[in-house]
């Protein structure tokens, strides 16, 4: 089964930057969980105010707003796609993530087949 | 978190660790039976302990200091036991002497290893093909017998059997628990390949009615791959055969039409290729390749499936290297279904007429007899070629061979498409 992990980080401390440290744990977890599979896709999002918009249809009529967006406060700050046997698998895998990600949500919702 | 979810979470857990527990163990203990006896009483020991007190921080270290502490008691009273045989006098021997405080520095220091090494314990030739697969799954997979059993269409006990015979086989045997000397070890890890891509096969071969568990077979295999390939990255053909069940098992979803119908990979709607999994085994294809030497069968038929991967058509398709590959592929594994995935790649490749004159030369092979997929691949050649009565007559030939409804039903349409 795939899941789509989507990561929220808490807003009170995602704004500050990420240690060297950090970045290096990080990008062990990633590369560990890409070669055993445990992670198919990966990638970290841009603040909304660089290249971020939202398209909407509202009775079908097309609205655009460019980021940054003022009314929201939690944003979405990466994703994942898990290849996991069970969704108690991914928790696990998301579980062992957001231990290293610090405050925050990590959202899993399972891929239609 | 409930009593059910605890549960749920340490089945996960145990999928993950139980392989590294049992390596480890094995290493301490020197018996890979008595190793996943001390894993599954910390199992135990966790499925008492977790749904009261939480699921650790860190679950994996928990098991295995727990297993540890068994395995701890179980040496002291071995050499316990063997200081009496002293006192009796038996003879004994000073290298069994093993000292209990290295064993922690012993355990952390070559997880990689003992995977790698139990991987090659399961898989020894001493053992038949399904102990070997057996073997893998339970200790590897961290497969409950009940689950090996189910996917693999077979009653529990038999399976239970195979596993307690081919543990008492390895222990029987003396096998050492290690990697194999340079000598050996070509021969060795191609059975450990065999077996990952049989459990692989196994699960693809699966169809839709079946239990869950067969088609998952496919992830456990995938995931035996990727762990090989981690643990020995210099040796080509493992990175071939990741490569191969990655560009496979991309065409999962496209190989099976809406009512179980088998679809062709000619006729398969590349949008449901998935395009992660291509490009991870794009990416293992490029690893076999850059270590350099002549491809394995692995690697040759990952090549061949990568070529299928990059086109996105048929015609885009790089007919030419196909045949090349396939060339390569008969030098080392020589059978005619290759023959035959050839002459349809030269067909492909150089038009029908030089297919049809190869596969003419298959149509006596014994193993074709009942393979309806040759008169198929031949009625197609002749149809292209305009012998139309002659098309049709084989494709009826097929339709009476195939065990598959839907694909009769296909292969008489082509037939009647064939009609004057």
């Amino acid at each position: 089964m795939k899941f789509l992990s989507i990561w929220t980080p808490d807003p009170k401390t995602a704004n500050t930057p990420p240690s060297p440290e950090f970045m290096e744990e990080m990008g062990k977890l990633v590369e560990n969980a890409m070669k055993s599979g445990e992670v198919l896709l990966t990638g970290g999002l841009l603040p909304a105010s660089e290249g971020g918009a939202r398209v909407r249809s509202t009775n079908g009529k097309i609205t655009v707003i460019d980021g940054p967006f003022t009314e929201s406060k939690e944003l979405i700050a990466g994703f994942a796609i898990l290849q996991a046997k069970s969704k108690e698998d991914a928790i696990e895998s998301a579980k062992r993530f957001v231990k290293l990600a610090g405050d925050g949500e990590s959202e899993i919702r399972q891929i239609m087949d | 978190m409930t009593a059910t979810s605890t549960h749920a979470a340490i089945d996960a857990v145990w999928r993950i660790e139980s392989a590294k527990l049992i390596a480890g163990l094995t290493r301490i203990v020197g018996d890979v039976g008595l190793a996943e006896d001390l894993a599954q009483d910390a199992l135990v020991a966790a499925l008492e302990r977790w749904p009261e007190s939480g699921v650790p921080d860190n679950p994996g270290a928990w098991l295995m200091a727990t297993a540890k502490h068994r395995a701890i008691d179980q040496l002291r009273r071995r050499t316990m036991l063997e200081r009496k045989h002293e006192e009796l006098g038996y003879e004994l021997e000073a290298q069994q002497e093993m000292a209990v405080p290295d064993l922690d520095a012993a355990i952390d220091d070559h997880v990689g290893d003992d995977l790698l090494r139990l991987m090659f314990m399961s898989c020894h030739p001493v053992l038949s093909t399904e102990a070997q697969v057996a073997l893998t799954l339970r200790l590897l997979g961290g497969l409950t017998t009940d689950e090996i059993a189910r996917a693999f269409l077979v009653p529990e006990p038999t399976v239970a059997q195979r596993i307690v015979r081919a543990k008492r086989t390895l222990s029987e045997a003396h096998v050492p628990f290690e990697v194999p000397r340079r000598e050996e070890l070509d021969e060795r890890l191609s059975s450990v390949l065999n077996v990952i891509y049989l459990i692989f096969n196994e699960g693809y071969t699966a169809t839709a009615g079946d239990d869950w568990l067969r088609p998952a077979l496919c992830d456990d295999a995938l995931r035996l791959g990727r762990i090989l390939a981690e643990l020995a990255p210099a040796q080509a053909e493992v990175h071939g055969l990741v490569a191969l069940m990655e560009l496979q098992a991309s065409r999962a979803r496209a190989r099976v039409g809406p009512s179980g119908e088998p679809i062709l990979l000619l006729d398969q709607n590349r949008a449901r290729w998935d395009p992660l999994l291509i490009r991870r085994g794009l990416a293992a294809l490029q690893r076999a390749e850059q270590l350099g030497g002549a491809l394995g069968p692995y690697a040759l038929q990952a090549a061949i499936a990568a070529c299928h991967a990059r086109a996105r058509t048929n015609e885009e398709t790089n007919w030419v290297r196909i045949v090349a590959l396939y060339d390569a592929l008969r030098q080392l594994v020589p059978s005619p279904v290759v023959e035959l995935n050839r002459a349809v790649a030269v067909a492909m490749a150089f038009g029908p007429a030089a297919g049809l004159a190869l596969v003419d030369q298959l149509t006596s092979e014994p193993a074709l007899k009942t393979y309806h997929l040759l008169p198929s691949v031949r009625g197609d050649f002749l149809k292209k070629l305009g012998r139309l009565e002659e098309a049709r007559s084989e494709f009826e030939r097929a339709a009476a061979m195939t065990r598959n409804e839907r694909e009769r039903a296909l292969l008489l349409e082509r037939a009647a498409a064939c009609a004057p």
